[in-house]
């Protein structure tokens, strides 16, 4: 399964430069990038070339940071295509917490991130639908 | 388990051969204070001409007062009571409004001075073959020259190293094997950050003890600081115009700051009606120097909140023991009518351990009301990367802070280093209310 790194961040100018200063200097390249506003604090989630390094250097840097599992769903790019999955979750009363996504080849497929509570059974479930569930070296061989 | 004490006769002295010393020394200050042009005014406005008008210890109460302002009216020589050639030390402070103030000492005073520290050293079981590095300011701040007397009487190695520069504060630490320091609470908790910076860990240190003092600290600030670097930390209490440190010490028992009531008349007093407080209430500490010779103070208000622990140290030392300082009288905050002290305010934080040691109080004007934020640093290593968790960790600051306080605040959470730390007395207080 693939991870994420969370990064809690000050709610003020500069402080998300920080962190893609960070991966830039490491030669950590960014996936995908979320940040829920908290009103004084944010976190960002990022998606990541390489998560464990990436949350080390932030670690090092003095940011607080955890990395955490998430599900990473190859789904096609066309009409119907997230409803199909979400379909599925719903199903099985799966609540999604968090999610973003992102298009890999326009016309062809995306990738749909989602945290929930279970995320192995969630998982399973979704590989017994026929779904793709990536890994992280997967992710990185996307582009 | 046998007591260290550097001077059991007067330190186990019974109450009452105390309490004789005490009125013969009390004497003798008000005979050297007449000598000075500014007690002997106030003094005959209350109609004391004479040393032996004062008939008992509790004629005390019939001084009068002496503040901060009057100090400062009295700069530079209306408080001496000797000829300038006797007098062979000065410290003044500046103060926050500019003014200064000065005390001085004769060689008996600073004699004096460093006997009381030298039983306050001893009385934490440091002795004289502890390497001592002294972490506070020389220079005019009392805290760094009084404990450096202080300890060179009792034998230790002095380290003078003063305050600051912490990357040479640790390489002193380790080339001299240090196993005492004197700081403030704030830098102590910022050189245990700045060790890991230095890839130190403190098992590499051969720390034993801190004294801490100068600012006021919570108990849990204590405990955090003896469990961080694994050593037993000591409260010290002092204050320029009673010399300095030296004035009120724990013992190894660690149960209140033994007052050392042969060089001072300790009496708590209500800020607002300047009567005494009932044993054991919280007010403010009124002390008068019964051997200081060429700058007596009568009846000082120090400004300082405390209360007197009641009973007996185990130690069995006879003087009594001031609780640890609660703040300032000053410095008490007013929200929209209610009285907030910020110690309150530290005391909830570092029961929390997702919170950083770092804070900051800021006050602000919202219409017509005050408003209150609390801005505190996340742990970093308590970060679970759901905001959520953090959301609850707000909500449950700000519940704690209410209940204690009777204010409800706004708290705001940081990244870990973000706020600002200094290495002196730490400045957590920012009030950007207008003034009228
Ligand atoms: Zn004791």
């Amino acid at each position: 399964m693939a991870e994420q790194v969370s990064v809690f961040v000050d709610n003020r100018p500069g402080r998300l430069n920080a962190i893609t200063g960070v991966l830039r200097d490491r030669g950590i390249d960014i996936r995908a990038m979320t940040i829920a506003d908290h009103r004084d604090y944010g976190v960002a989630k990022l998606l990541v070339s390489d998560p464990r390094l990436a949350h080390r250097a932030l670690a090092e840097q003095g940011f607080a940071a955890a990395l955490k599992p998430v599900l990473a769903i190859a789904i096609e790019d066309r009409p119907g295509g997230l409803h199909e999955l979400l379909e599925i979750l719903a199903e099985r009363s799966i609540n999604v917490l968090d999610a973003y996504g992102f298009v890999v080849v326009p016309g062809q497929w995306a990738v749909w991130c989602m945290e929930v509570d279970d995320p192995a059974e969630a998982a399973r479930l979704l590989a017994a639908h026929g779904l793709h569930v990536l890994a992280d070296s997967e992710l990185y061989q996307l582009f | 388990m046998s007591v260290p004490v550097w001077n059991p006769a007067v330190e186990f002295m019974e109450r009452e051969a105390l309490e004789r010393l005490q009125l013969a020394s009390l004497r003798q200050t008000v005979a050297w204070a007449l000598k000075t042009p500014f007690y002997r005014r106030r003094l005959a406005e209350v109609g004391l001409t004479h040393p032996e008008d004062l008939g008992s210890l509790r004629d005390v109460r019939n001084l009068p007062h002496t503040t901060k302002d009057d100090l400062r009216e009295a700069y530079p020589d209306g408080l001496l009571a000797v000829e300038l050639e006797q007098a062979v030390r000065l410290h003044t402070s500046s103060g926050t409004t500019g003014m200064p103030t000065v005390i001085y000492h004769t060689r008996r005073d600073i004699d004096h001075w460093t006997e009381l520290v030298a039983r306050c050293i001893v009385a934490t079981g440091a002795t004289a073959g502890d390497v001592f590095q002294n972490m506070t300011n020389y220079g005019m701040f009392t805290g760094g020259l009084g404990l450096h007397y202080g300890a060179e009487r009792v034998g230790m190695l002095v380290i003078p190293a003063s305050s600051g520069n912490t990357g040479r504060q640790i390489q002193l630490m380790r080339n001299f094997q240090t196993t005492v320091v004197h700081a403030t609470p704030s830098y102590l908790l910022h050189l245990h950050s700045a060790l890991a910076g230095e890839g130190v860990t403190v098992d590499r240190l051969k720390l034993r003890k801190a004294f801490i003092g100068a600012e006021p600290h919570s108990e849990e600030t204590r405990r955090k600081i003896e469990a961080l670097f694994g050593i037993r930390a000591y409260n010290s209490y002092g204050l320029s115009e009673m010399n300095g440190p030296g004035v009120a010490f724990e013992c190894v028992y660690q149960t209140g700051l033994h007052l050392w009531e042969d060089a001072y008349i300790l009496e708590i007093i209500d800020p607002q009606t300047l009567q005494p407080q009932p044993e054991g209430a919280t007010g403010e500490i009124v002390m008068t120097t019964l051997q200081r010779q060429a700058t007596p103070l009568l009846r000082y208000r120090t400004r300082d909140l405390s209360h007197l622990v009641s009973g007996n140290c185990p130690c069995g030392r006879t003087h009594r023991r001031l609780a640890r300082i609660k703040g300032r009288s000053d410095d008490m905050l007013i929200v929209n009518g209610v009285n907030v002290f910020p110690s309150q305010i530290e005391d909830v934080l570092m029961k929390i351990p997702e919170v950083g040691t770092n804070y900051l109080i800021q006050l602000e004007k919202r219409g017509s009301l005050d408003r209150l934020v609390v801005k505190t640093e996340i742990y970093a290593k308590l970060f679970t990367g759901d905001p959520r968790t953090l959301d609850d960790l707000r909500e449950r600051i700000g519940e704690a802070l209410r209940s204690a306080i009777l204010v409800k605040p706004a708290v705001e959470l940081h990244e870990p280093g973000s706020l600002p730390v200094s290495e002196g007395k730490a400045k957590r207080v920012v009030d950007l209310r207008p003034a009228f």
